[in-house]
């Protein structure tokens, strides 16, 4: 990755052991915001591939994986910051996993209740959430060492982030593949849909080019910054000199 | 008869709808481990032995377990396959060291390799009997390991040549990846031609 920053995806995100004292606002913003853009679960650290290619063939199933995510994560982070002090070190990896499923199980019954059709095109992918790497690393690199409410600050955050990963992956996949979006159609009749699009190999063909894309634009930003150092330091230069 | 559907059951797990490269399981390891071609045949020979074993617990468990508690599915999966993976961690360290060492961490990652869940709740969604369940098991891990191998051969050529700075590392994979898919879907021919 261009990020030199993001080699070690588990150890990102802030350090502090919470001590007590008041909730920072500056700070709950911060670990909301990193998530989106800065941190994105997807594009930057590349975690979470599995669900991210494979409910992604239309923008709707995008939005369901994306949204029970969110709630496993917001949910999960909360109780692992909860029982942070009460968590042995040795077993923490399978309390992790313990939590994490106990929630999925949740959202598995309820989307099964309320949205029959998206539960059955999703199909396992929903209780795969299980082994979703964003959901694990998140709880092993925040949750467990912050206060409750910064654990859902960051999970939130993360979730928007992951979410609008799907929906870029969804929504491209959808248009190209169907010609549709959310179900309507947008590229007139005379369109023919590339249908590898919506086929697994669509899946991996697209992933990668939104990655490169990403990262040219950081490469490309990287660039610009330097020259700017350079020109700032020459300019110092100069300037000292006379 | 009965051989011929195992057969069945054991290509259409491996090629035709391999894991990997047609239900996206399995891309961490596949993405992560694939840079030597020695490390991930013995990654993939790993997973098969844990493949093999969950098959195993879970028919135990939906025979016996499940019909009582069907809420417990995926918690009760995620457990056994988590035992499995300490227990054959444990085995493999006592019996050999060297590959032991071999392995390092990629072992106990094993437990977060989606394709080993999806084995389990694949199996049991199609009702498979304990012998029909040990031909999926080594169907999938055989796929997985062939496309690991056939990734980190792929990858190793690639080191000898240059490529732009923009499109290394991840990027480039997952275009390589989304080739590997394309010519897997040559193998759905397959079943149509038989039947």
């Amino acid at each position: 990755m261009a990020d030199s920053g993001s080699s070690n995806p588990l150890m990102l995100g802030s350090q502090q052991q919470a001590g007590g004292g008041s909730v920072d606002p500056d700070r709950m913003y911060r670990e909301f915001a990193k998530g989106i853009w800065k941190e994105n679960p997807v594009f930057v650290q590349v975690l979470g591939m599995c669900p991210m290619l494979a409910v992604t063939n239309s923008a709707i199933n995008a939005v369901a994986m994306g949204a029970a995510t969110a709630f496993v994560l917001v949910f999960s982070s909360i109780f692992v910051s909860l029982l942070r002090s009460f968590i042995p070190k040795q077993v923490r990896i399978s309390t992790y996993i313990i939590i994490i499923a106990t929630f999925v199980t949740v959202a598995d019954m309820a989307l099964k209740a309320a949205f029959p059709v998206v539960h059955k095109d999703l199909g396992a992918f929903i209780s795969l959430i299980v082994v979703n790497c964003i959901i694990l690393g998140r709880q092993e690199a925040f949750a467990s060492r912050n206060r409750p409410l910064y654990a859902v600050a960051d999970a939130i955050g993360m979730s928007i982030g992951f979410a609008f990963a799907l929906l870029c992956l969804g929504a491209t996949r959808e248009i190209l593949g169907s010609g549709t979006l959310f179900k309507y159609p947008i590229m007139g009749s005379n369109f023919q849909p590339w249908v590898i699009m919506i086929l697994p190999p669509g899946g991996f063909l697209m992933l990668g080019m939104i990655l490169l894309v990403f990262n040219w634009a950081g490469q490309t930003r990287a660039k610009r910054r330097h020259r700017a150092d350079g020109e700032a330091n020459a300019g110092g230069e100069v300037g000292s000199a006379s | 008869m009965i051989m011929r559907d195992l057969i069945w059951i054991f290509v259409g797990a491996c090629l035709i709808n391999n894991f990997t490269l047609s239900y996206f399981l399995g891309i961490c390891p596949f993405m992560g481990v694939s840079s030597r071609i020695s490390t991930a045949f013995r990654l993939g020979l790993a997973t098969i032995f844990v493949m093999v074993i969950t098959s195993l617990c879970a028919s135990f468990l939906n025979a016996f377990i499940l019909p009582h508690a069907p809420y417990l599915q995926v918690i009760s999966f995620i457990v056994v396959i988590a035992s499995t993976v300490q227990f054959v961690e444990m085995v493999i360290k006592k019996l050999s060291p060297a590959l032991f060492r071999a392995l390092g961490i990629f072992l106990p990652l094993i437990t977060t390799n989606c394709a080993i869940l999806a084995l389990a709740l694949f199996q049991t969604s199609k009702e498979y009997t304990l012998i029909q369940g040990l031909a999926f098991a080594l169907g999938a891990g055989s796929g997985f390991t062939l496309a690991l191998v056939l990734m980190a051969g792929l990858r190793e050529e690639l080191e000898l040549s240059t490529i732009p700075g923009v499109i290394k590392g991840t990027a480039l994979n997952m275009i390589i990846a989304g080739l590997l898919s394309l010519a897997f879907m040559g193998f759905a021919g397959l079943f149509s031609g038989a039947a």
